[in-house]
């Protein structure tokens, strides 16, 4: 069962018949991918199904090689990673880049920096900072001042996020957020991830835990070699069916959108 | 943090809440307890080592080697300030010490025998700095050289050139007295004093105008007692230094008079507060620190790594042409061996027992004041103690091997408290 367009809305970002392949490899074959504001997406899939490909593709890193890349209904072309931000796209990766030697405010403006003339607007910063984790509700930072050295892997997530939703974006993609966390520290993210989908963002979360994507998820799209096997309310499905649509591609009860075969694929 | 609920504020409000004094002084406690010790050690060190010096040798503690101490670390500290910029993105230059070489060779060949004003000199030294530091910063950043082996060739490579520009068994005197003025003329004591009251007033305004901005917005500021102790510290420390520099220094001051701050000191202080706002409060310096903490992270934030790695050699070698053409006016001429033996080695460890790390992404431009006075005042101390300079290198050699012990275990104690 398709979800329908109606019900949701509009989607923000939606991927029609996405190809990439790098070389000989056909990564993607005819993917068609939505994101909707104020819904969460988990994006599932077994390791090399393409979920990275997928979010490299909408985050500007790889050029798709053809299919329709449309935001807020209109098609765009992204070139690279500014033009995902410029559009109001940010990722935020597994290894979440931030530099242990900076405070939170500082990575969170890093690269951004606001200045006046060429001095840096440091009180201006932390208010901004402040004000987006504030609206985050974000209660586990001591100080927006403290380093990133000191911070446990939950709160270094939670800047991570805070960062990407600083710049006004309207879709923000989490790869992975809660891999390497504690159940307390799970439990944190994955509630400012609801957070983050209440407040009209679109969120993609890619996970492998199958627990946290049907705690927060709206909607889950599973890949499944390279193919969309399905894009289905998060409500009419069952944890067992969404195993066997990442590991078999089909499943009783879910109009699978593969070819009869999957083995013999589409031919792009 | 495992148990969430433990020092987690009440509202989100609490995050730019402005503590109270012992709040204040706890924090700082405790980030010191967790490994970012910064200068201490060296501070400390420099305290028992003036103090141990003093109560051997009364004369160290006198007007006249005070001002000894301050010419005599002047040249190893403005290279170190450059050196500090490289090592904080975990590079080395170790060409630094005979770029200064270089630089003041080519100055002094301009000077003496071309016969040029000391502006167009001291603009042309500057430019070689600049020229030297692009280059290695360009095959370090660009071509993927490791900074070590590009820096050991032009190492070889400068020592040859100083060589080559002097002659062998040379020397060139400099005879500008603009030149000279710098480590052996003083400032005029009123002058002193007007300089000392200026910057004191201007540290203080800076200070406090920021503190009121950021309570205009309501975020977390340095308690008033804190602000004014560091401003009223900062007064009575330097308020005695200028003092003590104004005393009569002269064994027969009905010769020759001599007295007042010696003109290097300002001119560091100048070069300290202009890299000091230029790594603090400029995006470029947040730039250099992002990119000695992570790379990767730099780069993804649209930070071009390479632009940065080849600015810091260039901020370097620049910094080592004015170390060199300070140390062209203390000794008087270029020799041969000028900006070689110890001087780079001094410099690489006066930044790093100031606080510098090795492994970059920390460290200060003051660190390199600060561990360039430890560097004086132990070679200053042990040369009025009658050692020779065989112990005096031994006992450099070993603080400074102290001082990258500190470095390393404080990084280690950070990781341990969850800091690094």
């Amino acid at each position: 069962m398709t979800a329908n367009a109606t019900e949701n809305g509009t989607p923000i970002l939606q991927l029609r018949g996405i190809n990439k392949s790098f070389g000989p490899v056909h990564v993607l074959k005819q993917v068609n991918f939505a994101a909707y504001p104020g819904q969460v997406t988990a994006l599932v899939g077994d390791n090399g199904a393409g979920k990275s490909t997928l979010i490299k593709c909408i985050g500007g890193i790889h050029p798709i090689d053809s299919g329709e890349f449309l935001f807020e209904g209109k098609q765009v072309t992204v070139h690279g990673p500014r033009d995902a931000s410029a559009l109001g796209i940010e990722i935020v990766y597994q290894d979440l880049a931030l530099c242990d030697n900076l405070d939170v405010v500082q990575n969170m403006f890093l690269g951004r920096e606001q200045t006046t003339s060429i001095v840096l607007d440091e009180a201006s910063m932390e208010e901004r900072a402040a004000k987006t984790l504030k609206s985050l509700s974000v209660r586990t930072l001591r100080s927006t001042r403290q380093l990133v050295a000191s911070l446990s892997g939950g709160q270094r997530q939670t800047v991570a996020i805070a960062k990407a939703v600083l710049w006004n974006s309207k879709v923000v993609i989490l790869d992975e957020p809660t891999a390497a966390l504690g159940v307390a520290q799970t439990e944190q993210v994955l509630a400012l991830v609801r957070r983050l989908a209440d407040q009209g963002l679109a969120v993609v979360l890619i996970s492998h835990n199958l627990v946290d994507v049907f705690q927060v998820a709206d909607r889950i799209a599973a890949l499944y070699l390279g193919q969309l096997a399905a894009e289905v309310k998060a409500k009419d499905v069952r944890q067992p069916q969404v195993v066997e649509l990442i590991t078999t591609g089909r499943t009783e009860g879910v109009e699978s959108e593969l070819p009869t075969s999957v083995d013999e694929g589409v031919t792009a | 943090m495992s148990a969430p609920t433990v020092d987690v504020p009440d509202s989100p409000a609490e995050l730019t809440r402005s503590p109270s004094l012992g709040e204040y002084f706890r924090s700082y406690v405790d980030r010191v307890r967790g490994g970012d010790i910064g200068s201490l050690p060296a501070i400390f060190g420099l305290v028992v080592l003036v103090i141990v010096f003093s109560l051997l040798r009364p004369v160290f503690f006198s007007a006249g080697n005070f001002a000894n101490l301050l010419t005599q670390g002047a040249p190893i500290t403005v290279i170190a300030m450059g050196l500090v910029f490289v090592l904080l993105l975990g590079e080395i230059d170790l060409s630094a010490g005979f770029t200064s070489g270089v630089c003041a060779a080519v100055l002094a060949t301009l000077l003496t025998d071309w016969g040029w004003s000391w502006p167009l000199g001291v603009l042309v030294a500057l430019a070689v700095g600049l020229l030297i530091g692009t280059t290695m910063g360009s095959l370090v950043a660009r071509v993927g050289i490791p900074s070590f082996v590009v820096t050991l060739a032009a190492f070889l490579a400068f020592q040859g050139t100083v060589l080559l520009i002097i002659g062998e068994g040379g020397n060139v005197a400099i005879r500008d007295q603009t030149i000279l003025a710098i480590e052996n003329k003083n400032v005029p004591p009123v002058w002193g004093w007007i300089l000392w009251a200026v910057s004191i007033g201007a540290f203080a305004a800076l200070m406090l105008m920021q503190a009121q901005r950021r309570r205009a917005k309501g975020l977390a500021a340095e308690p008033m007692a804190v602000l004014a102790a560091k401003v009223g510290g900062l007064a009575v420390l330097t308020g005695i230094a200028v003092y003590v520099l104004n005393l009569e220094r002269s064994r027969n001051a009905l010769v020759i008079s001599l007295k007042g701050i010696p003109w290097v000191v300002p001119i560091i202080l100048v070069l300290l507060v202009v890299l000091s706002f230029v790594l603090g409060r400029t995006a470029y310096g947040r730039h250099v620190y992002a990119t000695g903490g992570n790379a990767e992270a730099a780069r993804r934030a649209g930070i071009k790594v390479a632009n940065i790695r080849t600015s810091v050699f260039m901020v370097c070698s620049t910094m080592a042409a004015v170390g060199g053409i300070i140390a062209a006016s203390r000794a008087n001429s270029v020799d041969p061996n000028a900006g070689g033996s110890n001087t780079l080695l001094y410099a690489v460890g006066a930044a790093v027992i100031g606080g510098t790390s090795l492994f970059g992404g920390k460290g200060k431009v003051r660190d390199a004041i600060i561990g360039g006075a430890v560097i004086a005042v132990i070679d200053n101390g042990m040369g009025l103690l009658g050692y020779s300079a065989g112990i005096k290198f031994i006992v450099t050699g070993l603080v400074l091997l102290i001082a990258a012990s500190v470095d390393a275990l404080s990084r280690k104690r950070a990781h341990a408290t969850g800091r690094a």
